[in-house]
């Protein structure tokens, strides 16, 4: 089986870094949902470094999904680490994929999950911080969100289901 | 490393001996079986051998039994060719929402052409209710189609029932046999079907190869023309090294039948028994009315692809019906039907046993995967949060 996936996605699902949860997480991103399988929680710690910004100082994941899905949560979490808050919201998905490899075309939208879990982290820092949101996060954000009203209208009895456990 | 091969719902290893058997029909004795000379009467002896031996495993009638080139060929012969033969006597066409892709698209197909289709419901088990099957036969209908067993959860569905009900309302009754012939008793006048289908390759015989039983009598029309091989139904030249192979492994299975079935069903129950001691685990599918061999099973919080793939890298082959490695993203269409919500076939675990399975094999397995599930576990975000 090692065949079907890039030698970084297996060594990262075969080894995972940083699965958890930061307890008091400065921002936590919270996406996908379990009806399409996906789900991945991102904590990050936020952190001002001796020049005054803001990096990320510590990050842990917890995913629901497959080998892919997995992996590259792992591997986000290792790109993510000790970068600032700045450069952390430039991160694209194709920066994810690149760092994956070649993946089959049916699994690229786990690799989208991670990056949109690290904007939806960040937004929520900032908002906890009341400070003002950047456009292009709130551009995401609010992408994230539609996304997730369509899958609600579509699949309505599982996603109460959704929220039951997860309000648990 | 040890490699345990649990996948023999997907396809089993060739038997030495039938091995045996087809080694002589490719070099040697590699005639055409429509040739009038010598090698050609030789392998037309040796499909007739062959046929005789299927029929018998199923208690038909050896010019009841036409050789195809497997079990979805089978399927669709009999679905396509029984609904075109009598298409003026009526367009509809009754199977179960559990079967395997080689009905279910023949049936999505034929929806195109104008027939009709109802796709009966199953109970939590994965049991077709007699009374809503009595109730949806019309005086349009023309066939029923409903598995023996199930290939993802094992469930054997009544049979003989169906088909009383069948020949009662004077439908025809085809059944995909292709994975109970050969492990469980099948009888064709016992089970009162019409058409059935059989696969070499799930019974120990080569891929490539299957077989479709036609009741005599049966109206029912090509598929496939040409040469007007196996009595016009099904044209092109034998695969008789094939044919050989696949009647040796029939032969077989009904010789050794008894001895597997108690010595599978023993080690499928200690498999379940222990498997069920894992935390917010559960067995889809009947208990007691599942095949000797299917284990299959569902742990919550965790994701089918990486439960297979982390067996995988331990020697253990297994399968899934989890949407994550389905080819559409969908969650298994049989999983689905007998009421699993998606996440909780998301998390499921196919074991199928051979014959060359042992205990030693299966205490291994006991003791590998609730580590496996217990490492995918603390990855998940969900670890004890639904019931
Ligand atoms: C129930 C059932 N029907 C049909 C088939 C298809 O058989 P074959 O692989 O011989 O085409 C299979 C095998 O996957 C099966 O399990
Ligand atoms: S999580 Fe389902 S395909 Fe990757």
């Amino acid at each position: 089986m090692t065949e079907l996936y890039p030698k970084e996605v297996i060594k990262h699902f075969k080894n995972p870094k940083n699965v958890g949860v930061i307890k008091n997480a400065d921002g936590v991103g919270k996406v996908g949902n379990i009806v399409c399988g996906d789900v991945m929680w991102l904590y990050i710690k936020v952190k001002r470094d001796k020049g005054g910004e803001e990096r990320i100082s510590d990050v842990k994941f917890q995913t629901f999904g497959c080998i892919v899905a997995i992996a590259v949560s792992s591997m986000l979490t290792e790109i993510v680490k000790n970068k600032t808050i700045e450069e952390a919201i430039k991160i694209t998905k194709e920066d994810i994929l690149k760092r994956a490899g070649k993946l089959p075309p049916i699994k690229i939208h786990c690799s989208v999950l991670a990056a949109d879990a690290l904007h939806e982290a960040i937004y929520d820092y900032f908002k906890k911080n009341n400070r003002k949101i950047p456009e292009e996060l709130e551009r995401e954000h609010k992408r994230i969100k539609y996304d997730l009203e369509i899958l609600t209208k579509r699949h309505k009895e599982y996603v109460a289901l959704e929220k039951n456990i997860l309000e648990k | 490393m040890r490699r345990i091969y649990l996948d023999h719902a997907a396809t089993t290893p060739v038997d030495k001996r039938v091995l045996k058997a087809m080694l002589p029909y490719f070099s040697e004795k590699f005639g055409n079986a429509s040739s009038l000379h010598s090698f050609g009467r030789e392998a037309n002896e040796a499909i007739e051998k062959a046929r005789e031996k299927i029929a018998s495993l199923i208690n038909a009638q050896k010019e009841e039994i036409y050789f195809t080139s497997g079990g979805t060929e089978s399927n669709n012969l009999a679905i396509k060719g029984v609904a075109f033969a009598n298409r003026e006597r009526g367009k509809h066409i009754i199977t179960s929402k559990i079967e395997h892709h080689a009905v279910l698209n023949v049936c999505e197909w034929l929806e195109k052409q104008g027939f009709e289709i109802t796709y009966l419901p199953v109970d939590k088990y994965g049991f077709i209710e007699l009374d809503k099957l009595e109730k949806a036969i019309r005086k349009d209908t023309i066939l029923v189609s409903i598995m023996h067993a199930n290939n993802e959860i094992g469930t054997i569905e009544p049979i003989e029932e169906i088909g009383k009900i069948c020949r009662k309302k004077g439908v025809y009754f085809h059944t995909d046999a292709v994975q109970s012939v050969g492990k469980i008793p099948v009888d064709v006048e016992k089970m009162n079907v019409d058409l059935l289908s059989i696969s070499s390759h799930k019974i120990y015989g080569p891929k490539g190869v299957g077989a479709l039983y036609v009741r005599d009598g049966v109206k029912i029309e090509t598929i496939q023309h040409g040469g007007g091989h196996e009595k016009g139904l099904r044209s092109g030249t034998e695969n008789v090294a094939g044919i050989v192979g696949f009647g040796e492994a029939c032969y077989l299975a009904g010789k050794e039948m008894k001895r597997e079935i108690l010595k599978q069903t023993k080690l499928r129950d200690y498999l379940i028994k222990n498997v069920l001691k894992i935390k917010y685990s559960r067995l889809n599918g009947h208990p007691i009315k599942r095949l000797p061999n299917n284990a299959n099973f569902c742990f919550k919080f965790i994701e089918g692809e990486s439960l297979v793939f982390q067996l995988d890298t331990r020697g253990i082959a297994a399968s899934t019906g989890s949407a994550c490695s389905s080819k559409s993203l969908e969650p298994s269409h049989v999983l689905t039907a007998i009421g699993l919500k998606p996440h909780e076939a998301h998390g499921s675990l196919r074991l199928t046993l051979g014959k060359e399975n042992t205990k030693k094999e299966i205490d291994y397995v006991i003791k590998v995967l609730p580590e496996i599930v217990e490492n995918l576990r603390k990855i998940s975000p969900f670890k004890g949060k639904w019931e």
